[in-house]
Parts: C-alpha cells; structure tokens; sequence
C-alpha cells in the first residue's frame, strides 16, 4: 500500500505536550472547551485569558504554527456563516462602516467566531499531538465502550485503504474518459460508490475471518505499557 | 456541514451529549443482533466506507458540486443500528482528527445525523417498502423517500435545537424557514444519490443490502431444467450425467 500509514494531521514530535498521557489530553480538551463555550461572549478579557492558555500549549508542543493556520481553513463555512449573522439579525442597529448591522448580531458574531476558533485550534492541536492509536487508548481507559473503541480504530486502520480505494476508480474513470461535470454523471458515479460498499463490506467478512482465524474472541489486544 | 464549538449554548450542548450516549447505547446493544461478534469489522469498515462516501464530489452546475450525508444510505445498506454506530464514528473521528465539528457539539452532531438523520430515514424507509410491493425494485425507491425525509427531519430538529439554545440573536422562524428551504435541496440530492447507489448495490448483490431482506424473502427458488434434445429419455429418479464440457464440441 502507498498511503501514509501516520495520520495526516499528526505532526512528529517529543515536546512535554506530544508526551503527556492522552486521556488526560482529551479530557483537558473537553474542559476547556466546556468552559470556552459557557463564557458570556461579552467578558471580552476572559477570552484573551483563553487564547493564552491555548497558544501557550500549542508553543509547548513546538508544533509550528503555520502548520496549524493551513489546516484552520476547516473552519471556513461556518467563518462565512458568522460574517452574516449581523446583517440578519433582530435588535436596534448600528453603523461600521457605512453599514448598517444589528448591534446584538455583533456581538453574536463575535461569540461565535472566537469560541469556533478556539475549538478548531484546540482540536487542531490534539489531532497534531496525539498519535490516533494513543487517542483510541486514552478513550479506554476514560471508559468508552470498547466495541466502539475498536469500530473506531478499524476506521483509522482503513480509513487511507479505502480512500486510496476510491481514488483509484476515480482515476480509472478518468482515464476512461469521463470526467464527472453535471448531474447526468450522477449514475456513473452511484455506481462507483456501491462497488465501494461492496468492496468495503467484503473486506470487513474477509477481515473478521481473519480475526478468528487468528483467535479472536470480541477483544482486541491493546498495546498499552503496563504501568 | 457539522455544528461547531459556540454554535448551542453550554446546557443544550450536554443535554444533546446525554441524548447521544444513550442512543448509541441502544445502538450498540442493537447492532450487535444485526452482526453478532463480526460488529467491529464490519461496522468499522462500513463507517470508512461512509466517510470516504461523503469525500466523492458529485458536480450540480456551474462548478458547484455537493455530497453524500449517507444516514439513510447506511441505514438501507447495512440496518438502522449498525448504521447509528458507523455514522457516530465517523463523526467522532472528524472531530478528534479533522477538527470537522466541535467537540462540545459533538452530542448535536450525533443526534442530528446519526440518530435524527439514520433513524427517520430508516423508519421512513420501513414504511414506504410496506406500501410498495415486494420486489427488489422497490428497495431504491424507499431509499429515496426515505434519505429526502431524513434530512429535512436533521435541518428540523437543527432548527429547534437553536431555538432553544441558540447563541445568534436570529429569530427562530427566519432559521426554520432558511435550513428547510435549503435542506429541500440538499434533500432532493440526498434522495437520488441514494436510490443511485442502492440500486446499483441490489443489482450486484442484493444479498448485502440490509433493507432489501424481506424482499429476497419473498422470492422463491425457481428451478430451471434445460430442455432435452430426447424427450423420450427415461424417467430416472437421477438427472442425466452431463457430457464433460471437452467432448460437447
């Protein structure tokens, strides 16, 4: 196989934060961003408090930041969305710039574009930091179930497989001469996907015999250090 | 597009959370009848297959080009609580991995597509292939009906979602009305790309697609016996041997 077997946003690295347990990440995260959202969007100050405590984890983990603000652009949508909500809000009206905005719509942008912010950047850094199998360790040892542990680390497992998969028929395609532009194509394409179901659901029967070929009993081994 | 971080106020954000740990609950519990110890495997390679299903562009006009939600299509294709299960999943790795969706918003987004958006589309799947007959014909267009009133059911609950704990002073009325008239569109998408696929997979192997099981139950085995050259052959209680394929020539 070809595909990278790291995860695209993972960024290698020894800092204090890439180390630190990464159940202990995730709950961090999970505070944080708790405490993030349930600030009143009008306590300006508090916010900087947030940005600071963020940035100063993301300069500890000497991830660079560029390599962060390439990948913020996930954000875009919903960057638009908030851009809007002043001009399609309710409430008495104040003029920037020659326009005339909602001022409660202001404010609500501003809330929502510095707690998505600051979520993004959060998550950004976990996923930077954290290898996804440490992540799939740290979620069981906080107690997920660990079925679901284990669907979730098949998907990580397979996830580049079968979208180099779907690649490669989207190349064969190609090279056949159909270059997908309207919805005329949408048949063709259909059938692309569920041969891509076929072929994943296969995989999945020829993967689980495997497993019990190998004596698999519902439980996976972990590869946690015994501490 | 998934909620993100700010979207929904703090308690509607953990009282979504709440919701969504015990409907995946239920899921679990449900999705291991549906694939008994074969669960991880298959519900893992299902959910990669949605999630490499929604990076598939499929181009409307003019450059724009939209894609698969997959709720309803992961209900159809391989049962409502394996589909739960595999929906949730990808959400949780778009948010841990992607930053695609906030973590605290991952329980709206779990209730949204997971549960609103696979189990409507599955009920209304049910429905629907009862009124029609049962043909393997019939699996597609369920499918359909079924993924359009799906998302219309996610762009609803959204809605209400947001007017109960929305943080953008918008009127709820005004939100109602933009997410269902432009979820009618996504909608009709949704629907024929669905019933696209579904027909392409119960033309294949209708023996993969959960929702057309009754359907194949229905058919019954038809035994074809090529007509003989010698119709005076006799009657023996073993067929004939048949010639090997060498000598036939």
């Amino acid at each position: 196989m070809g595909a990278g077997h790291g995860h695209r946003l993972h960024y290698h690295g020894h800092s204090v934060v890439h180390r630190a347990p990464a159940h202990l990440k995730l709950v961090a995260l999970v505070g944080f961003m708790l405490l993030v959202v349930a600030t009143p969007r009008q306590w300006f100050w508090v916010f900087a408090v947030h940005a600071v405590v963020l940035l100063t984890v993301v300069g500890l983990s000497r991830v660079p930041p560029a390599y962060l603000a390439k990948r913020m652009v996930v954000e875009t949508p919903f960057v638009l969305f908030a851009v809007l909500v002043p001009f399609i809000a309710e409430g008495p009206r104040v003029d920037v710039l020659g326009l005339a905005v909602s001022e409660p719509g202001l404010l609500a942008a501003w809330g929502l574009l510095v707690k998505g912010t600051l979520g993004v950047l959060a998550s950004l850094t976990l996923a930077a930091t954290t290898e996804p199998h440490d992540v799939l360790a740290g979620l069981r040892r906080l107690r997920m179930p660990d079925l679901f542990v284990q669907i979730m680390g098949f998907m990580l497992r397979y996830l580049d497989v079968v979208t180099a998969e779907l690649g490669r028929m989207s190349t064969a395609m190609r090279s056949r001469g159909l270059d997908p532009r309207s919805p005329r194509h949408w048949p063709v394409l259909a059938r692309s996907l569920g041969s891509l179901f076929i072929r994943s659901y296969e995989r999945g029967e020829r993967v689980h015999l495997a497993m019990v070929a190998r004596g698999y009993d519902g439980t996976l081994p972990t590869r946690e250090q015994p501490s | 597009m998934h909620v993100p971080d700010g979207f929904l106020d703090a308690p509607t954000s953990i009282a979504t959370a709440a919701v969504a740990v015990g409907g995946v609950a239920l899921a679990l519990r449900g999705a291991r009848r549906e694939l008994d110890d074969r669960t991880a495997p298959m519900a893992g390679l299902v959910a990669t297959f949605v999630f490499a299903g929604q990076m598939m562009n499929f181009p409307v006009a003019a450059g724009t080009s939209g894609h698969l939600l997959g709720g309803a299509l992961a209900a159809v294709l391989a049962g409502p609580w394996t589909a739960v299960l595999c929906v949730t999943t990808v959400l949780i790795v778009q948010a841990l991995f992607m930053a695609d969706g906030g973590i605290t918003a991952l329980g709206t987004n779990v209730d949204l597509m997971a549960i609103v958006g696979v189990g409507v589309g599955w009920l209304v799947f049910v429905a629907v292939r009862r009124v029609l007959p049962t043909r393997l014909g019939s699996v597609a267009p369920a499918a359909a009906v079924g993924a359009f009133l799906s998302v219309l059911a996610a762009a609803t609950l959204f809605s209400a979602l947001f007017a109960l704990g929305g943080t953008a002073p918008v009127s709820p009325d005004r939100v109602l009305v933009a997410m269902l008239s432009w979820h009618t569109v996504i909608g009709l998408g949704e629907a024929a790309i669905t019933a696209l696929v579904v027909g392409s997979v119960v033309a294949v192997r209708p023996d993969l697609v959960h929702g057309a099981r009754p359907a194949l139950k229905a058919r019954t085995l038809e035994v074809r016996r090529p007509v003989t050259a010698a119709p005076t052959a006799p009657a023996s209680s073993a067929p004939a041997p048949t010639a090997p394929a060498g000598d036939a020539a």
